[in-house]
């Protein structure tokens, strides 16, 4: 039997956004030389870190075919809880520990989506909808409202951690916190589960068809209930990291992102149908979108477009795929 | 055979009204939401029941509200409009722009003239917004999830674009009329909502466009096959959607006396669980105005309740999402909510 | 005699009162290949459900290896090395045809690593079993259906199946690929693998088959050896009569053109096609799968947009591609797949008719609904459509009622041309002599009706003339008075 020839698909997703960081960057680097540098790449680290963690998270849960909404919340209520919990019960636990129970509070948040989803058959988006409005309902309401500026020692000095410092020639510091170290695991975790044990293939087979999951014997009730559990507590990391590198625990902070990150995961070629999603693709997505948000001065359009070029870009990252799709089913009889 | 028949082989429905009350959706819905505010009214009489408050909440849900109902037109279809709030604030602004830039300080009937003019423009950004995705979804053939996200940070995004980010205020006297004005003593954004709502439901029941986009979004192929006009109908559903979400921006825009880019931000997520839980299905094909309403109605009873129980102003959201998964719930596992056993369906 | 690999003996098996199998048993030998007929509601899907330990018979027994198995269950069926391979194959598309083939083999194996080597020596091995050669690290979404069920066949054999139970095998099949396939099943069988071939047609399958079980209303009434039956007597058993092949009453000779095809071509679907339709007459058009006709089909509608040619009905071109314009032009089209393409499954009865009808009640741009609801009931009923409530959703209807009522949306309408893709699939056999009254009854009308089907006797008794379709290309023009099914189904595959 023939297949097509491998070649390059220029309206794959992982092929298209390369090469627009590619150009954005080549444009950058022509209006102002400085551009490609070490503080431009820490800047754009720095920034990849919670939205990386985020972003992973979401794509596991597009590629199992469903979507969650909440891991913004989960992320807000576990990054408060835990300051707030270190501070009046036991200040001086270590960093880690504060990790720690951070991923155990999300993970626990998780397995409410969890039982909801699997145990109730709702579906996955008006559930996390719902658990959204809940998690930060619940943290607004009970647990509080007012910034913790004084965070717990342990997460103080995570978010002090670097791994790299340096001096710009101008005398202004540029720096690559630890955290960033954490986002790095989560993606080796994250590729090893996914692409080296049966539970990840089997996530994939979920989202390529439920029905044949079923039917081979895949136990699926306990591979989603897994990704809900995970997530969660990828989100409590996320959450975690989030308040240790702004030194404060703001309760009103990441919900709203939420649609950003899902986003960027679709800009790296995940689908909304389930069944597909690389790691690569959607940090280029992470990546893409981190890159307008700090740079996009540097190439002459001022930051108030942009929200525009942002929105833009996952119109033209989604649309061409989805444009070539429908010509193609055109052609084929 | 293809004569007439004598004999009528189709029986018509005749399940007694309660049976069918008990089997809906809406009349359970109908039944929570008077739970709700015999409960509020039972556990703070003198204030949840006041005129005073009973106005303050009929001011207050329209806005959100008249998002909701646009939610309600996309997810018919099985779609969904995440860029009605994008929408909202853009009308507003433009709205708002004209009304400060070039009506200035006039008054009385010049001021009558420039406030149309700016309903006018605000309608049409609504109008064009609205075809923009109703081209990217039903020509392009984006998920409307991702086209309307997407949409949505730009409509946004100009709004920032035109104002730097800052509010636009100072307006004539007569645009505050249509967010905090009364008609013969009812509010007008009650009024308003009101109207909006009768006239999306009698499209969805009356008309052929109605029908169309209940058979579009229960078998959207199918719908192709039946050569329904499925590019046309979802054109003007999306254009349907940006027209109310630049009313809703309107009526904000009126009730703050001010536009700006991020009002509102909340009434996104609160629009679709409006929608959710007034019954309408996120994948298409059923839902009904009188669900929504009921739904708007159940989720302002409680947070002004819970309001006047001084309970914080964020237990709402609370709330919402307690009553929103509650309601999921009931609807997909009925059986567990039922004192009398019955024997499952064959 | 060895002992059987399966046996069945007196099952039986009701749902809520009605009787879907009714003390049912035969055997199944070691490496046999057995063919297991019966029309749609025959009750070979519950026996197949029964087998795979999906459902629980009420009565009779179960042996396999001789071993009485008191309480089958999924697990205790695969575990005896009985797969069932379902006609929509449950593949995983986005997964690789090599982890396609290994996944159920390593999940049995209970392994928590994914052994990616493991699993592409697992797949090649087991291709290699059958003969066939593919990329393994291909998407199962890039391939033709052919190689999905040859997938498909290779994660059955890659845990040991002793039975494989084929659901509908050759439905999607081409000429070639069922010869392909056939080949594969003799290895199988020399292999000590046995298949039970379920399906209504099966004349394509008889030649490599020992054992024939024809079932009828959840009886069997009929076994014996392979040899003993042809395509007519599999027909005769499954459906308890003799298929008289009455020839349509003739078409009056004077009867004017009304559509008239042009010089038709799609790139890669069909090529040239040219032909008359004559007021009253019922032309039939019919190929194997790849042929091109259901390309045709859609093309004569606006669903598929041909690249040149004419369609003119009337006297007035049809615009090309746009099913909208087809419509007002006057042709209806009655798609093949009715659950996805033909019904709006959980809408009434009523909205489905009525769906076709809208506009023409709107004139206004306000819905007369007591009009557009009386009009669809008078439809319902002229086609006889037996329902609870015009009210009640349309899947709560049976086949031969849910074609029938796709029927009446459009003949709602008044077309003047009705295509007509697979009129009878998947309905019982009264319903279908029913529909095919209603196409001589368009007929006789004045109807232009077109018929695509793969179903012969259908053909030869519904249509005055049958075109045949090879490659995207007419091959020839056969008045239905001059042919027989054998002369017919020679045309089809030479």
């Amino acid at each position: 039997m023939q297949l097509s020839s491998l070649r390059i698909d220029w309206t794959r997703n992982e092929t298209l956004v390369p090469l627009v960081i590619i150009a954005f960057c080549a444009l950058a680097a022509f209006s102002d030389p400085s551009f490609l540098s070490i503080p431009t790449l820490t800047d754009l680290l720095r920034g990849s870190i919670v939205l990386g963690i985020f972003a992973v998270a979401a794509m596991l849960v597009l590629i199992s075919g469903g979507i969650d909404v909440s891991f913004t919340a989960v992320a807000a209520f576990t990054m408060y809880s835990t300051a707030m919990l270190l501070n009046t019960l036991a200040p001086d636990l270590p960093w880690y520990a504060a990790i720690g129970i951070g991923m155990a509070m999300g993970a626990a948040l998780g397995s409410i989506n969890g039982i909801l989803i699997v145990g109730f058959g709702l579906p996955t988006l008006i559930v996390t909808l719902g658990t959204l409005s809940i998690f930060r309902g619940f943290m607004l309401t009970f647990i509080g409202q007012k910034q913790i500026t004084t965070l717990p020692p342990g997460m103080r000095e995570f978010g002090r951690m670097m791994m790299i410092r340096g001096t710009n020639p101008d005398g202004s510091f540029y720096s690559l916190p630890w955290a960033f170290a954490a986002t790095v695991g989560v993606i080796v975790v994250t590729w090893f589960i996914l692409h080296k044990t049966m539970l990840g293939r089997s996530i994939f087979a979920i989202g390529g068809s439920l029905e044949s999951a079923r039917r081979i014997g895949i136990n699926v009730r306990a591979t989603q209930f897994f990704i809900y559990v995970y997530v969660g507590a990828l989100a409590g990391l996320a959450g975690i990291i989030h308040s240790s590198m702004a030194r404060v625990a703001n309760p009103f902070d990441l919900v709203g992102l939420e649609l950003s990150v899902i986003a960027a995961v679709v800009l790296g070629g995940a689908r909304l149908t389930g069944g597909h999603g690389t790691l690569t693709g959607t940090l280029l997505g992470v990546a893409l979108i981190v890159l307008v948000r700090n740079s996009l001065v540097v190439i002459g359009v001022p930051a108030t477009w942009q929200m525009v070029v942002i929105g833009l870009l996952i119109l033209i990252g989604t649309g061409l795929p989805a444009w070539q799709a429908k010509r193609a089913a055109a052609r084929a009889a | 055979m293809l004569e007439k028949a004598n004999d009528n082989p189709l029986r018509p429905a005749a399940p007694s009204l309660f049976a069918r009350l008990a089997a809906s959706q809406e009349a359970r819905l109908a039944v929570i939401t008077v739970l709700v505010f015999a409960l509020m009214g039972a556990l703070s009489p003198e204030r949840f029941l006041s005129v005073q408050n009973i106005t303050s909440m009929a001011f207050q849900f329209p806005e959100f509200a008249i998002l909701a109902l646009a939610m309600t037109l996309t997810m018919l279809t099985g779609g969904i409009d995440l860029s009605v709030v994008g929408i909202a604030n853009l009308s507003a602004i433009i709205a708002a722009t004209i009304l400060t830039q070039l009506a200035g300080g006039t008054q009385g009937a010049d001021a009558l003239g420039w406030y149309a003019l700016s309903v006018a423009a605000a309608l049409a950004v609504g109008l064009i917004a609205g075809l923009f995705n109703g081209l990217l979804v039903a020509v392009l053939g984006l998920p409307a999830i991702l086209a309307t996200l997407g949409s949505g940070l730009v409509f946004s995004g100009f709004a920032v674009v035109l104002t730097g980010g800052s509010a636009v205020m100072g307006f004539p006297e007569v645009a505050a009329f249509i967010g905090n004005g009364r008609m013969l003593g009812i509010p007008v954004p009650l009024v308003l909502f009101g109207l909006l709502a009768a006239a999306l439901a009698f499209v969805l029941s009356r008309t052929a466009f109605g029908l169309k986009v209940q058979m579009l979004g229960a078998n959207p192929l199918a719908a192709r096959f039946a050569a329904v006009d499925v590019t046309a109908t979802l054109i003007k559903v999306y254009v349907g959607s940006g027209v109310l979400a630049s009313i809703a921006g309107l009526l904000i825009m009126s009730r703050a006396n001010s536009a700006k880019a991020d009002y509102g931000s909340s009434y996104l997520l609160l629009a679709v669980l409006i929608a959710v839980l007034g019954g309408v299905n996120p994948y298409g094909g059923y839902g009904r105005v009188i669900g929504v309403v009921l739904a708007v109605l159940a989720m302002q009873f409680l947070s002004s309740g819970l309001n006047m129980l001084q309970v914080s102003n964020f237990s709402r959201e609370l709330i919402w999402g307690v009553l929103l998964i509650f309601v999921m719930i009931v609807n997909a596992r009925p059986d567990l909510f039922q004192f009398k056993r019955r024997p499952p369906a064959a | 005699m060895s002992v059987p690999l399966v046996a069945l003996n007196g099952v039986t098996k009701t749902y809520s009162g009605i009787t879907a199998l009714d003390d049912v048993g035969f055997d199944i030998g070691r490496g046999e290949a057995v063919c297991l007929a019966g029309e749609n509601g025959s009750g070979k899907s519950t026996l197949i459900k029964i087998l795979a330990g999906v459902e629980k018979p009420d009565r009779g027994r179960i042996a396999f290896d001789g071993a009485q198995q008191s309480a089958l269950n999924p697990r205790a069926s695969a575990a005896a090395g009985i797969k069932v391979i379902f006609q929509d194959f449950s593949l995983f598309p986005n997964l690789s045809v090599a982890e396609n083939i290994a996944f159920s083999a390593e999940l049995g194996e209970g392994v928590t690593l994914f052994r990616k080597r493991h699993v592409r020596d697992i797949a090649a091995r087991t291709l290699a079993r059958i003969g066939v050669d593919m990329p393994l690290d291909a998407p199962v979404e890039t391939l033709s259906v052919a190689h999905k069920q040859l997938v498909a066949i290779c994660r059955a054999l890659a845990t040991d199946a002793k039975l494989i139970i084929m659901d509908e095998p050759t439905t999607a099949l081409t000429e070639k690929e069922v010869r392909a396939l056939l080949a594969i099943i003799r290895r199988l069988k020399a292999d000590g693998v046995a298949v039970l071939f379920v399906s209504h047609k099966l004349a394509e399958v008889l030649e490599v088959c020992e054992k024939v079980v024809v079932l009828r209303n959840g009886r069997k009434v009929a076994e014996g050896m392979a040899s003993e039956f042809d395509a007519a007597a599999l027909t005769r058993h499954m459906t308890g009569r003799d298929v008289a092949l009455r020839a349509p009453a003739a078409l009056d000779a004077s009867a004017p053109v009304l559509f008239e095809v042009a010089s038709l071509s799609k790139a890669g679907a069909f090529d040239n096609v040219n032909f008359q339709l004559r007021r009253g007459e019922v032309l039939g058009i019919s190929g194997l799968l790849g042929s091109g006709r259901t390309a045709l089909a859609k093309a004569l509608f606006g669903l598929v947009a041909p690249d040149s040619g004419t369609l003119t009905l009337g006297g007035l071109k049809v615009p090309l591609g746009d099913p909208l314009k087809a419509a007002a032009a006057g042709i209806g089209y009655v798609p093949e797949d009715r659950l996805t393409e033909g019904l709006f499954l959980l809408q009434s009865i009523g909205r489905n008719v009525a769906v076709g009808r809208v506009d023409a009640h709107s004139i206004t741009g306000l819905l007369a609904r007591a009009a557009l609801w009386a009009e669809s009931a008078d439809w319902l009923n002229r086609l006889r459509v037996k329902a609870s409530s015009i009210e009640a959703p349309v899947r709560s209807l049976s086949g031969g009622n849910q074609q029938r009522v796709v029927l009446a949306r459009w003949l709602a309408r008044g077309p003047q041309v009705l295509v007509l893709n697979g009129p009878s699939v998947g309905v019982d056999v009264g319903s279908k002599a029913e529909i095919h009254e209603i196409i001589a009854d368009l007929s006789r009308q004045g109807l232009g009706v077109i018929v695509i089907s793969d179903d012969l006797p259908e053909l030869l008794s519904t249509c005055h003339r049958i075109l045949v379709m090879r490659a995207g290309r007419i091959t020839d023009d056969i008045p239905a008075g001059s042919t027989s099914e054998t002369e017919l189904a020679h045309r089809l595959a030479s």
